[in-house]
């Protein structure tokens, strides 16, 4: 076979990405098309009954079932759980996940177990996700187990079959995108914020094609929670996947994790692991550099990610912007959200408050929000503030810290684990016209609920909104 | 199975909006199906209907919203939707292309696609083509003309030919191409290559014998 560019090149310098693609070429056939092996596949039950359906339907077998681990977590209750899941759609749903995972032996968290949560956070919890792997699900925010420096996106039901029975995929290689956030963040700045600055900066469609390595001294700085919530909103700005080097935080976060290697194997993979950084001198299709001391707390206006002004400015003017077919998505969008251009952002109420989800439902997300409710209440015009843990053992982390107390006792209600109201499969939703501060990751129309307005923020964010009933700059509250 | 992809003349819907999502092209509630057909009359609800629609509902009594392009009779047997930059963002949810496979769409043509989508539809035999923005801005002008734009979809040639003007050239990956012409199912393909697993396997089970340890017995 001809020398391609997609076969290895240790010769010259290469980045993290560039390195795990090449360790999981299988074939490369003569359009060019890899076959990649894929190491380890998350399942939830919105996107695979379709996939073992055809698994059944040609007769085919998982090939390597111990490399998957199943969860239900989009249509789960989040609270009186003991009623079991009320609707029968969703019920079904969730029993056709747990039929399917019997008949093919696929390890399973069951809506009762502690274990049980959201996909990409109960992946990295149990050492599930491991640095130098592909690693895929059925779910765009797969991108978030690149803070590991595995290889992570998302596929369709179509591709989740084809892992399932022959533990590879078809690809073509991505472009590569380094953006590199230079400098220290101010005081009360997050992860969310960054993120959401770099989708405001590059757009929603900026990483289509590529596959984005995030870098520079504000991430390197950040806990590995804040590096999921980064990775995780890559495909927010388009990319394929989003992906962060190696460091001793993601060995020490790996650590006596259930399903990380023990002993010796440990500190064997962990040299490995300490070569997935990118070489000095490996080139990239396109580099983004952001001054991270620019970044301030961030709140999207509209119905797209991209729609997004510091919480010190105001809603645009579609008049002011030159593009007709943006300004026309940005007056189409003022009208689903109902705010008038220039309005300050520091004016806008809001009725409802979601703090979650797989952006930010882990534990250091909790703390940051609880920190801020603290001796603090619900404004009087907030009607609901859910706070969702990520997964039962967040939740029994947060427990163990005294979280639930701060936020129950502040007129938050505290709930099981799942994705909520992110999307609204299960019964938390906004009704028609509600305004949401909230902290997952997608202000599309009707995402949270028909006719649901919502706008994303970080959770200290959330928390000083539901306490002041308004966004409010949590660097002055 | 997926059909081969043979060449046709289908009406254009033009759909003048960018970043449609996949929470639009087909909402949440509707992904509680088990099955993959059936998402048809529920494309596009929340823009479509002027209700709130819910799975297993018979959508042919629901009042429908007069300005959104897929009431308009014009398009009813359209098989070509034409939309702008980074159509199918969001969700990886396939229910999308499934969704509009299901409505009677075989092509798709904008100046950009999100990735995952992109892919989903090439799974399911619906080819989306991309197009300058210069060249869809034409398009959408004829488009909305009271007799509805007709386009001559050519895959094996990578060529439109709209009923008024000049042929259209468009590019398609190679491989793509070849499963798309020929309704090959990747899963067989795949499996053809099962030695190759297998060696790739053992190579890098020796390598990094941890990637390979049981996970299942925690």
């Amino acid at each position: 076979m001809a020398a391609r560019n997609d076969q290895p090149r240790n010769d010259q310098p290469r980045t993290i990405f560039d390195k795990l693609w090449d360790d999981h070429i299988v074939r490369t056939d003569e359009h060019g098309t890899a076959l990649l092996y894929i190491d380890r596949q998350l399942v939830h039950e919105v996107t695979s009954p379709q996939a073992f359906e055809g698994l059944r339907l040609a007769g085919r077998k998982p090939r390597r079932p111990e490399a998957n681990l199943a969860v239900p977590d989009h249509n789960v209750p989040t609270s009186d759980r003991h009623l079991g899941i009320i609707d029968p759609i969703s019920r079904l749903q969730v029993e056709t996940l747990e039929a399917n995972c019997r008949e093919f032996g696929i390890q399973l968290f069951a809506m009762g177990d502690p274990r049980q949560g959201i996909v990409h956070v109960i992946g990295p919890e149990q050492g599930f996700t491991q640095p130098g792997m592909m690693v895929v699900c059925g779910d765009s925010h797969t991108s978030t187990h690149g803070a590991f420096g595995a290889l992570a996106f998302g596929v369709g039901t179509s591709e989740v079959e084809h892992v399932l029975a022959t533990q590879c995929l078809l690809q073509r290689k991505p472009k590569s995108m380094l953006v590199s956030v230079e400098g220290a963040l101010g005081r009360g700045i997050t992860a969310k914020d960054i993120v959401l600055a770099i989708i405001g900066e590059i757009g929603t469609a900026g990483g289509t094609g590529h596959v984005i390595e995030y870098a520079g001294e504000a991430i390197s700085a950040l806990s590995m929670e804040g590096r999921m919530t980064v990775c995780n909103m890559s495909i927010e700005a388009g990319a394929r996947a989003g992906l962060i080097g190696i460091d001793e935080k993601t060995i020490d976060y790996l650590r006596d994790r259930p399903q990380s290697p023990k002993g010796e194997a440990f500190e064997q993979a962990a040299t490995y692991w300490r070569s997935l950084n990118s070489d000095a001198g490996a080139e990239y299709d396109r580099v983004v550099r952001i001054d991270a001391a620019s970044i301030r707390p961030q709140v999207t206006w509209g119905t797209s990610p991209e729609m997004v002004v510091p919480v010190d400015s105001e809603v645009p003017d579609p008049d002011a912007v030159t593009d007709p077919v943006k300004a026309g998505s940005y007056r189409h969008a003022l009208t689903y959200m109902g705010l008038e251009p220039l309005t300050p952002i520091a004016q806008i109420g809001i009725d409802k408050v979601f703090i979650g989800s797989c952006t930010n439902g882990r534990i250091e997300d909790l703390r940051a929000a609880a920190e801020v409710a603290k001796g603090r209440h619900l404004a009087d015009s907030v009607k609901l503030a859910m706070v969702v843990p990520g997964s039962g053992l967040v939740k029994q982390q947060a427990e163990a810290e005294g979280l639930d107390k701060i936020f129950v006792d502040a007129g938050f209600e505290w709930r099981d684990p799942g994705c909520s109201m992110c999307l609204a499969m299960n019964a938390d939703r906004l009704e028609p016209g509600e305004r949401c501060a909230s902290t997952s990751n997608r202000n599309f129309e009707g995402r949270q609920g028909q006719g649901g307005r919502t706008h994303l923020v970080s959770p200290a964010m959330a928390a000083a909104a539901a306490v002041a009933g308004r966004f409010v700059d949590v660097r002055e509250f | 199975m997926m059909k081969a992809f043979e060449t046709f003349r289908g009406v254009v819907m033009p759909l003048d909006r960018a970043n449609v999502d996949t929470d639009a092209i087909i909402p949440k509630q509707f992904l509680k199906s088990i099955q993959r057909t059936g998402f048809g009359p529920n494309l596009f609800d929340e823009w479509r209907y002027l209700d709130h629609g819910e799975p297993g509902q018979d959508c042919s009594g629901r009042p429908l919203n007069p300005d959104f392009v897929l009431n308009d009779p014009r398009y009813a047997k359209a098989e070509i939707l034409l939309t702008r930059h980074n159509f199918g963002c969001g969700s990886s949810r396939e229910h999308a292309p499934w969704a509009l496979v299901d409505q009677g769409f075989r092509v798709l043509i904008a100046p950009s696609f999100a990735d995952i989508f992109r892919q989903n539809s090439i799974k399911n035999g619906l080819l989306p083509i991309l197009l300058d923005e210069k060249i869809i801005d034409g398009l959408f002008a004829l488009a909305g003309a009271e007799v509805p734009l007709e386009i001559e979809v050519d895959l094996e040639a990578q060529r439109l030919q709209p009923s008024s003007g000049e042929p259209i050239a468009f590019a398609i990956d190679a491989f793509h191409r070849h499963c798309l012409l020929n309704g090959l199912d990747d899963i067989g393909l795949t499996l053809e290559h099962a030695d190759e697993i297998s060696t790739y396997e053992q190579r890098r089970q020796q390598q990094a014998p941890w990637l390979f340890a049981s996970v299942a017995s925690v």
